[in-house]
């Protein structure tokens, strides 16, 4: 496509009015910042050191359960305890079968819509609020390598997608009591609501909404597309509110289950 | 009601400052009320722009205690104790007080390739309700420009201007590529002149915006990625490819200026 001629030039370098301060802003803009810091910083180190433990990551039938860790399912490796196999090992990795899966959930929230605001604003300051100064002397966006790598969203998203599907099965799974039956226990509601808020958290991506339906130049032409589009619009708009649950319950699923596993809780059954 | 003190920004290209104004403030009115109050009483020549009074027209658009917001629609009650800062709106040059120069976004609007429609059928064109909804929220853009103003790509880098349309024009494209009549393929223009790459999703535009408009969910990210679809996914491309379509589906791209 050639580029459109403008008539009218782009004037720049004109005086600018107001004083030159970096905000004159009176609320507590620096609040969202530091909780999102917090709350992000948190969660890398936790599963930075679940990541590395290679233990307690999955109570099995020596204790009449079937519960594994998010971080560690599908476990890959060819070191996972007992009754956590995926199935499938890579033969030869000798470290945490977590560090084979999570760069794929990583890269999702990485290159998430939503995160990319939250993690501009509050780690990169580029704003670090709306009407504060960017805390960069030149800016280039997402225009160039690294942050151009942002366009692989969807194909994050589609890994994302398989990994719901196997924590499904692990929900499910976690039904199953080896020695005494089928039952319902607190590990198995953990892992169902982990399941549904990554399901909610997935749905409700952007790259979703324009891949069923939101791509398409005319709904009229494409009815199904449309409805699809028209279901998933309102889970978009509560996407924050997905990302910070699922992200949030994701980490305490593992605690729960390290907890359980390492002999420290009990695994209650509630019917 | 008490009397307030307005911080307010006087100056023009040759420089400026504060002058602080103490005035009566009665209940229910917004900032421009008591701008005029100081117009009336201390300050006659105190020059700031407006029409509607009504946010609609978006004409006072300036930034209060440092955040771009239209004066019309700014309740004083609704502002923390303390003297109201009233600044012009930082992203564009200044002409005089609260009075910018908003000639950039002029600029940008001319740059935006036109509507292009098929020949016009026997029975005349026709567009069905869910089309037509669809860039609805987009034609409530009042124009005020604090999305422009607010966005940190121009706001604190000035060079940028010269390749970036910004969110009022990112949702006039969005609008466009949305249009069931129009055939023009704007994916690679954004992109490469229009720095839709230069958008990093901090939603400010949104945040300000006085009619609501979902500019970010709702036109930049569906806009980034029609940009992912023409130029980022391999498996689009090897479907383009295998169908022999170009990046638009039936109908030659082509591009038609603005007049």
């Amino acid at each position: 496509m050639a580029a459109i001629e403008s008539a009218t030039k782009v004037e720049l370098g004109g005086v600018r009015g107001g004083p030159d301060v970096p905000t004159l802003r009176k609320d507590r803009w620096w609040l969202q910042p530091v909780v999102t810091v917090s709350i992000l910083t948190s969660f890398v180190v936790y599963s930075t050191w679940a990541a590395f433990q290679n233990q307690n990551y999955y109570v099995g039938a020596a204790a009449h359960r079937d519960l594994i860790s998010p971080f560690y399912s599908p476990c890959l490796g060819n070191t996972c305890v007992p009754g956590s196999g995926s199935g499938f090992a890579i033969h030869g990795w000798g470290w945490s079968p977590a560090l084979l899966i999570l760069i794929f959930p990583l890269g999702f929230r990485l290159t998430c819509y939503y995160y990319r605001r939250s993690y501009y604003r509050a780690f990169w300051w580029s704003p670090p609020a709306c009407a504060v100064a960017d805390g960069h002397g030149s800016y280039s966006g997402e225009t160039k390598f690294p942050l151009i790598m942002h366009n692989a969203h969807r194909y994050f998203f589609y890994a994302g997608l398989v990994f719901n599907v196997l924590l499904t099965y692990d929900a499910i799974r976690a039904f199953r009591q080896p020695g005494l039956g089928w039952g319902v226990t607190v590990g198995t509601v953990v892992l169902l609501v982990n399941a549904a808020l990554l399901w909610a958290y997935s749905l409700s991506c952007h790259a979703c909404r324009h891949l069923c339906g939101g791509g398409v130049k005319t709904f009229s032409e494409h009815k199904t597309r449309y409805k699809i589009w028209k279901f998933l619009t309102p889970l978009n708009a509560k996407h924050m509110n997905f990302a910070w649950a699922s992200l949030i319950f994701v980490a305490l699923t593992d605690v729960y289950v390290r907890l359980v596993a390492s002999g420290v809780l009990t695994d209650y059954k509630l019917f | 009601m008490a009397d307030v003190t307005m911080r307010v920004w006087r100056g023009d290209a040759s420089g400026g400052d504060f002058e602080d104004y103490t005035v009566a403030q009665n209940e229910g009115e917004v900032v421009l009320d008591v701008i005029h109050r100081i117009q009336a009483t201390e300050a006659p020549d105190l020059a700031c722009r407006w029409n509607c009074k009504a946010g609609k027209c978006g004409s006072c658009a300036a930034e209060i205690n440092g955040k771009p917001r239209l004066m019309c629609m700014t309740r004083m009650d609704d502002l923390p104790e303390g003297p109201v800062t009233v600044t012009p709106m930082k992203t564009f040059p200044i002409i005089r007080d609260l009075v910018t120069d908003v000639s950039f976004n002029f600029a940008m609007a001319e740059r935006v390739p036109a509507l292009l429609p098929p020949p016009m059928p026997e029975d005349g064109y026709r567009m069905f309700q869910e089309d037509v909804e669809r860039g609805q929220e987009f034609r409530k853009c009042i124009e005020c420009f604090m999305c422009q103003d607010v966005c940190h790509v121009i706001r604190d880098h000035e060079e940028n201007k010269q390749y970036y349309a910004g969110p009022r024009f990112f949702i006039r494209y969005a609008e466009l590529e949305m249009h069931p009549l129009d055939q023009n393929d704007r994916r690679d223009y954004v992109r490469d002149e229009m720095g839709l790459g230069y958008c990093n999703i901090t939603k400010c535009c949104t945040e300000v915006c006085p009619e609501h408009i979902k500019i970010t969910d709702n036109a930049i990210i569906p806009l980034k990625e029609r940009v992912v679809d023409a130029n980022y996914d391999p498996v689009a491309w090897l479907g383009r490819k295998i169908r022999r379509r170009t990046k638009r589906t039936a109908t030659e791209a082509g591009v038609q200026p603005a007049p």
